[in-house]
């Protein structure tokens, strides 16, 4: 299964709630202001590194360089564009957006 | 209502489909409208899951009187969804314990499910919803 | 792959529009296709042609009707939201129609995949 989540962890519980229902093996992809917790240094960082044991996760690369923080993402995480977006979605049978 | 009526795409498919409510009601119009969805869905004879998560929870609270900020209270709706054939409530555990609540302070009839329970069948539908 | 995609928020405020619209047409170019798009609570302001962004700004609700023109993508705008945000068929740009939510559960049923943006 693909998580989809779009809001600051700083803002909403909406990282916190995907990761509690995240089944291992499932993937992760932070898009929007979700893209802050995949960067060093970010009060989330802890929760994503912890969680990246389990689950694979990625961050949408045009949402980092528009928040100025395509140099700061976490090591672990999976950089991808729009085209590695829409691949996610086609390999995972089915997909969750955490709104 | 007509558009309650039975509806058929045509392809016989039976899809799981579950929508997941993680919003409280009023504050948005998130929780009426996907109400609506619901409804119109369980005509289209899926097999539909409701998830109340979060503060999605707060839908389901006994004694919702809304005449006070002049919006319709659409919360007596999740005790009609049995005669659209959606006997599918879910309810998370941890949310419940987090707001306090119990399954004696909701409407309808639910089944609380633990997070691996929740999870495991989030993960098995063809279509996620979340409102 | 056949995409079906939900936008449930308005244009500007939100990302969501946008990421929508970068998405689909992204499947597009890789050879996948995106039967319809489906524009649900105040995602149904995205279908306004009165819209009149500054020229240095994205039009959102043209470069919808633009990928609606070009790849035959299906724009619907559910019709009791729109009712109550004051669109209809008068406000209507190129290539949306209103119509029932049915055709948002006929995407769950019918497609491959059904993606949502939203806040």
């Amino acid at each position: 299964m693909l998580h989809i989540v779009n809001k600051s962890a700083a803002e909403r519980s909406s990282l916190e709630s995907c990761l509690r229902m995240a089944t291992k093996g499932s993937a992760v992809l932070l898009i929007e202001d979700a893209v802050y917790a995949a960067t060093n240094g970010n009060a989330a960082a802890a929760k994503i590194q912890a969680a990246a044991a389990d689950l694979k996760i990625y961050a949408l690369g045009p949402d980092l360089a528009a928040r100025g923080m395509a140099g700061r993402v976490l090591d672990g995480v999976n950089v991808v564009d729009y085209g590695g977006f829409v691949d996610l979605v086609a390999e995972h049978s089915n997909c969750q957006s955490w709104l | 209502m007509s558009d309650m009526d039975e509806m058929d795409d045509g392809s016989g498919i039976v899809k799981k489909f579950m929508f997941l409510n993680r919003k409280a009601p009023h504050g948005t119009v998130y929780a009426l409208e996907g109400l609506e969805v619901v409804l119109i869905t369980a005509a289209f004879d899926q097999d539909v899951s409701m998830v109340f998560t979060d503060d999605g929870v707060f839908q389901l609270m006994k004694g919702i009187d809304s005449k006070g900020i002049e919006v319709k209270d659409f919360s007596k709706t999740y005790r009609a969804l049995e005669g659209y054939d959606i006997e599918k409530l879910y309810v998370d555990q941890a949310s419940l314990d987090a707001r306090g609540l119990t399954e004696d302070d909701l409407i309808v009839d639910v089944t609380v499910l633990s997070v691996p329970e929740m999870a495991n069948l989030m993960a098995e539908q063809d279509v996620v919803i979340s409102f | 792959m056949q995409f079906g995609i939900l936008v449930n928020e308005g244009p500007y405020t939100h990302q969501a529009s946008d990421t929508a619209y970068l998405f689909a047409r992204t499947a597009i170019e890789k050879g996948h296709t995106v039967p319809r798009v489906f524009f649900y609570h105040d995602g149904v302001n995205n279908s306004t042609r009165l819209a009149t962004p500054p020229q240095d700004d994205r039009n959102i609700s043209a470069r919808w009707s633009k990928l609606a023109a070009e790849h035959g993508v299906d724009l619907v705008v559910c019709v009791a939201a729109a009712q109550r945000r004051g669109i209809n068929d008068d406000v209507l740009a190129p290539g949306y129609r209103i119509s029932g939510l049915g055709q948002l559960v006929e995407m769950g049923i019918q497609y491959d995949r059904l993606v949502t943006f939203g806040d």
